[in-house]
């Protein structure tokens, strides 16, 4: 595609500290490349903005590369921004023309307080993991891969699901902030392997009663998580979510 | 797990939400079959008799009383994640996500619900009031006296065209609440996957217009005067 440069207005949400009300702030950014990312276009905003002597805007950011689900930005109305399947660090500047305005929110929701500007605290979902996103084994050294014979279709699945990042765009988008597509991905893919099949009733029980206590809301079914995903996690694992938690909850012994 | 749980948790709460859904579901079978008698051109004669059966006999008067715990459970539990799921997002966002992603109907469930309780308030003081407490006229059908449930329906129905709009429209009220609700209640149950998808989604969408159809034919046929 041919490179070209463009000029753009940039509506960002600019909060102190978690105590501080928030406000949007209006910033011209001029030369922009059609071939850097979102996350190169703020640098360079946040470039002039140290050298007009103003605060940088914070957001978070790692890999760069669509892996690790740090970067966390609510782009003109969608979570990770227009294209589907792709996290804000990989989104880029040519999703965008001379003279288009974006708006660049935070994830909203309580479960996901803002820390600073466009970074929220997201150690909910690290708390979900720790009460039981992982199977209690030592397990030495790397098994051979082929040492537990599993079914292809259920390989698949189950590797599907790990793909999940654990960035919150479901969150984000859901009208009821439910966490329930990340728990649902998180679940199905130990559920789906025999290392995991010890301790699936707990597990269900557990993490949903931490996703609870965290502040997520219910679900809904409307399916907006899987819309924004960006590792295309299938809302078919909140399906499974619902059957391993009854199974549990009517099964198990305690 | 505590049993409460069940009742308690979020996943809990949607089991229930999905199980007295598939119920009313099933009611709602029951309801249009016996209703569309009145199509049967006879003057009512085979809808009253219907309506007969089902006041009479003590096994559908049972249902009716499982009916009425099982439509008000899905009433205040629909409310309360209604109003829980609200509440998770104190502050919204400046641009709404609005159908990106997600159909209106499937986020209108509170509001769809609303509606239809509204309706249904309407409804039960216009039939279930008279034919099980205040009483009906009697009619003679083969020397037999029937209460004339269909007499009641036609006198509503005919020459009043806000009652007969009011019932469309809490027809349109339960095809978009049934057309997500319906496959929504499988995925909350877990009885979906790959191969029964599109059997529940198929499903779903015929049941959730074919019914409201159905009934919305009722008042129109009357108020058309195409049945008598
Ligand atoms: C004949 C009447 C009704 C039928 C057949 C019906 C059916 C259903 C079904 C099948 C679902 C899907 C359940 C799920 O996703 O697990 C549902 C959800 C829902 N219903 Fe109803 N319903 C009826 C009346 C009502 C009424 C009167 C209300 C009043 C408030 C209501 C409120 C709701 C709400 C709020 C939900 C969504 C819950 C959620 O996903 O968060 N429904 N309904
Ligand atoms: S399910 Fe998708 S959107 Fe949700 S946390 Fe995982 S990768 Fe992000
Ligand atoms: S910064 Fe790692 S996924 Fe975007």
């Amino acid at each position: 595609m041919q490179h070209y440069n463009m000029n753009l207005t940039l509506k960002v949400w600019r909060q102190k500290n978690a105590a501080d009300k928030g406000h949007f702030e209006t910033y011209p950014v001029k030369n922009i490349s059609s071939e850097m990312s979102f996350l190169e276009m703020i640098d360079v905003l946040n470039e002039q903005l140290i050298k007009e002597g103003k605060e940088p805007i914070a957001f978070d950011h790692d890999c760069r590369e669509g892996i690790c689900g740090m970067c966390s930005m609510y782009i003109n109305g969608r979570p990770h921004g227009p294209w589907q399947h792709n996290t804000t660090c990989q989104l880029h500047m040519r999703a965008y023309q001379d003279g288009d305005t974006i708006v660049v929110e935070p994830w909203r929701a309580n479960a996901f307080p803002v820390v600073k500007d466009l970074m929220v605290d997201r150690s909910a979902f690290d708390r979900i993991i720790q009460a039981g996103g992982y199977i209690s084994v030592n397990t030495g050294n790397a098994v051979d891969a082929n040492a537990t014979p599993i079914e292809k279709d259920k390989a698949d699945d189950a590797f599907a699901a790990a793909a999940c990042i654990g960035c919150g765009a479901c969150v984000a988008a859901c009208k009821n902030s439910s966490a329930m597509l990340f728990v649902g991905a998180k679940v199905s893919h130990l559920a789906l392997l025999p290392q995991g099949s010890p301790e699936r009733k707990s597990r269900a029980v557990n993490m949903v009663a931490q996703m609870d206590k965290e502040g997520f809301g219910a679900c809904t079914n409307t399916g907006a998580c899987e819309a924004v995903c960006p590792k295309g996690i299938s809302i078919e694992n909140i399906a499974r979510l619902n059957r391993e938690y009854m199974m549990a909850g009517l099964t198990e012994d305690k | 797990m505590k049993w409460s749980e069940l009742f308690t948790s979020s996943v809990g709460k949607k089991w229930i939400m999905g199980l007295t859904g598939i119920f009313l579901v099933l009611f709602l079978i029951v309801h249009v079959g016996l209703n569309a008698c009145i199509f049967a051109m006879d003057g009512g004669v085979m809808f009253n008799k219907a309506a007969h059966f089902m006041g009479s006999n003590a096994v559908p008067r049972i249902l009716e009383i499982g009916l009425f715990a099982g439509i008000l459970l899905h009433i205040v539990q629909g409310w309360s994640l209604e109003l829980s799921n609200r509440a998770a997002r104190k502050k919204g966002y400046a641009i709404p996500m609005g159908n990106k992603g997600s159909k209106w109907y499937s986020r209108s469930m509170g509001l769809l619900g609303t509606l239809l309780f509204l309706f249904l308030v309407m409804h039960i003081a216009h039939f279930w009031v008279p034919s099980r407490i205040t009483g009906l006229d009697p009619v003679l059908i083969d020397g037999k006296e029937f209460h004339n449930l269909y007499g009641e329906m036609l006198q509503l129905f005919q020459g009043n065209l806000l009652v007969v709009i009011l019932y469309v429209l809490g027809c349109f009220a339960l095809a978009w609440h049934l057309l997500h609700g319906f496959q929504s209640a499988f995925r909350t149950l877990g009885l979906t996957n790959n191969r029964y998808l599109i059997l529940v989604e198929g499903a779903g969408a015929l049941f959730s217009i074919l019914v409201p159809l159905v009934f919305a034919l009722m008042p129109i046929s009357m108020y058309m005067g195409w049945i008598k």
